[in-house]
């Protein structure tokens, strides 16, 4: 069992969040009842979308041992943009493109000032978190409507998949689509490609990386350009959902963001991390809200409780794993 | 000449420049923006600078339990929703059982507000020290739990409180200047001699620059990092006070909303590294000055509040630019070239 322990100690905590997200619907099920259902599993999918995508663009910059704060705001300044844009008639698609693309370029501003200027990753970001809310801020203080008829709106289309009895059907949207492919296209570059390996190097141990001749520098601004251009991404995502922008969108997701990567065993110091895992994670905070809602006895004041809990437990369990396995 | 230039160097320098700066372009906007006068009625001093001090008391505060934190090499994101708790614990007592002049309830208040913002720190101090989990996510879960607790405590409501002591300790006057910036003044005095003239800021440098060679010399970690988070949380607990007893209202959402940014910011601008070690209290004091004014400035230029964050990001840009090596190597090659020039010419 020790050996066992010792040996998969990387992944328990991830297989621990699979375990906790089955074991929660198991216990949605029995104790509410309607929660292993299309339509409710679909709300999941749809509701989370953006905080998925979000999660995988962070993991990379969480697995180099950084961190990336300004997800949050990002989002609010690029939706404001894009709404506003869009309104003043700019053709949709190249505004959706428009927002990925700010989103990457704080990512590369994040990122320079990080590896080129030597900023502390937390400072930095903490930086353009700052200027993308004031940004977005600026642009308008009000909720900004989407045009009902806006070609960006499509991305929340609902594609009824198999229609149930009553309303339990299973739906899909483009956000969905995006995010898988967001999801697979992490998985691959991170498990798959020199950059991924790279990335495990850096927060494995960043002198080593270094003296190994990888390309420290240059990874170093690629995961915060990845993590930008998703919160981008994610501000599509969204705002084609809401059909409303405004500068306050967004605040807190970068926690929100940090909890499901943690939740799904990256250690924050660096180094070790799955892309399913965060995945896994931001599906359990999701989750936990359904389930909060369901129960309608647990005041919503307890929400940031729980979820403050449910991350000390998983932190607390890495913590154990790690002692196992320094101590064989 | 070289005395100059070694105050050039200390990051403080830097943050007093925008200081003046800031204080310059409001000059430029209203020339009697640096006037203080004796209001005729209650015989206290006003004016904008009056304004400023008792605005930067409690950011005083949290910037001082931040830098010893940081200065450990952790970090404190808890400020912000301890001072939340600690309002919400002090209203929502003297909601219930509060009579409005008895200077008992507002101690028993004040008592109860600080010990629960230790409990808070208690909790920080042993997730750290005790079970050595990282500071940046035991603190992040007591800021999302802690902001819980605040709307646990007064039910989601916005209490608030009718108290005359304790409105008058966050809005009342001493020989015409702020309480509140007196109380911050004596607390950050006492806290600073604490530290600098004992042996007490040495041994917490030590456990920033090398935890390893630290607890090889035999220094005691655990005390003080106990010492370090219980004291940012008091001084957050006291914060949260000022906060709330000035409107006397605690905004579950609002008080102390991103304080920990400020006060993060703070630290930073006055040159701590927030890797740890080495720690200037006195640059702490300056960041807190600067983000102060910047507050006030962008009021009083009628820019809508809500852009603030987007000029403390250019203040942080800039000033960690001036800060990084890279840039100090531009200006210093850039005054060479000029050197070299004027000597040519000479």
């Amino acid at each position: 069992m020790k050996q066992f322990l010792q040996h998969r100690a990387a992944t328990l905590p991830t297989i621990g969040a699979v375990v906790i997200f089955v074991a929660m619907i198991a216990y949605g099920e029995i104790a509410y009842g309607r929660i292993l259902q299309f339509s409710t599993l679909s709300n999941l999918l749809i509701n989370n979308a953006h905080l998925v995508i979000l999660a995988v663009g962070l993991t990379f910059v969480i697995v180099t041992g950084g961190i990336d704060l300004s997800v949050g705001a990002v989002i609010a300044f690029t939706s404001v943009t894009g709404v506003l844009l869009a309104n003043a008639g700019w053709n949709p698609w190249l505004v959706m493109v428009l927002m990925v693309v700010i989103g990457g370029a704080f990512g590369l501003a994040s990122g320079i000032l990080v590896e080129y200027f030597g900023v502390q990753p937390f400072i930095a970001t903490l930086a353009m978190m700052f200027l993308a809310r004031g940004l977005a801020s600026t642009l308008s203080t009000n909720p900004e409507r989407l045009a009902d008829d806006s070609p960006i709106r499509l991305i929340a289309a609902e594609w009824k998949l198999v229609d149930g009895p009553k309303v339990n059907d299973l739906i899909l949207t483009p956000g969905v689509l995006i995010a898988a492919i967001v999801v697979l296209g992490a998985w691959f570059v991170l498990h798959r490609t020199r950059l991924g390996r790279t990335v495990y190097a850096i927060g494995g141990s960043e002198p080593s990386a270094l003296l190994m001749g990888l390309p420290v520098w240059r990874t170093k601004v690629w995961v915060y350009v990845i993590s930008g251009t998703l919160a981008g991404v994610a501000a599509v995502v969204y705002t084609a959902r809401l059909g409303i922008a405004q500068n306050i969108t967004g605040i807190g997701w970068e926690l929100d963001a940090i909890a499901a990567v943690v939740i799904g065993g990256t250690l924050l110091t660096g180094g070790v991390g799955y892309v399913a895992g965060s995945v896994v994670g931001a599906l359990v905070l999701g989750l936990m809200i359904v389930l909060i809602t369901r129960d309608g006895k647990i005041p919503p004041e307890m929400t940031t409780i729980i979820t403050g809990g449910i991350v000390l437990v998983f932190v607390l369990l890495q913590r154990g794993l790690s002692v196992v396995r320094r101590n064989p | 000449m070289n005395r100059v230039k070694g105050l050039v160097k200390k990051p403080p320098f830097w943050g007093f420049v925008a200081i003046l700066l800031l204080l310059a372009i409001n000059l430029a906007k209203d020339p009697r923006y640096l006037a203080i006068t004796v209001s005729p009625v209650t015989g206290n001093l006003v004016g904008n600078v009056i304004d400023i001090l008792r605005v930067v008391a409690p950011i005083l505060l949290i910037a001082f339990g931040m830098c010893l934190v940081i200065a450990t090499g952790g970090i404190d994101l808890s400020v912000g929703s301890v001072m939340a708790v600690s309002g919400a614990v002090a209203m929502q007592y003297l909601h219930d059982h509060g009579a409005p002049d008895s200077v008992g309830d507002a101690l028993a208040a004040i008592g109860l507000a600080l010990g629960v913002a230790l409990l808070v720190g208690l909790v920080n101090a042993v997730l750290v020290a005790v079970v050595g989990l990282q500071p940046f996510i035991t603190t992040l879960v007591m800021m999302l739990a802690g902001r819980g607790l605040a709307k646990v405590v007064t039910q989601g409501q916005n209490t608030n409180a009718v108290n005359d002591p304790m409105r008058w300790i966050a809005n009342g006057y001493v020989l015409g200047i702020p309480v509140v910036f007196l109380l911050a003044l004596v607390l950050i005095v006492v806290v600073a001699v604490l530290i600098r003239r004992s042996a007490l800021g040495l041994l917490i440098e030590s456990l920033g620059v090398d935890p390893k060679a630290a607890r090889l010399a035999g220094v005691d970690r655990r005390a003080l990092l106990f010492s370090a988070y219980l004291l940012s949380a008091l001084l957050a607990g006291i914060a949260g006070l000022f906060a709330t007893g000035s409107v006397m209202t605690v905004d579950v959402s609002q008080t102390g909303y991103q304080a920990e940014l400020d006060a993060i910011l703070a630290v930073v601008v006055g040159g701590t590294s927030l890797a740890g070690g080495r720690f200037s209290l006195g640059g702490a004091v300056v960041g807190a000055f600067l983000i102060a004014t910047l507050d006030k400035t962008i009021v009083f230029l009628g820019v809508p509040a809500s852009a603030t964050p987007a000029f403390k990001a250019v203040v942080i840009v800039v000033l960690c630019l001036l800060q990084s090596q890279r840039v100090r190597g531009w200006i210093g090659q850039a005054g060479a070239r000029m050197r070299a020039a004027r000597k040519a010419v000479a």
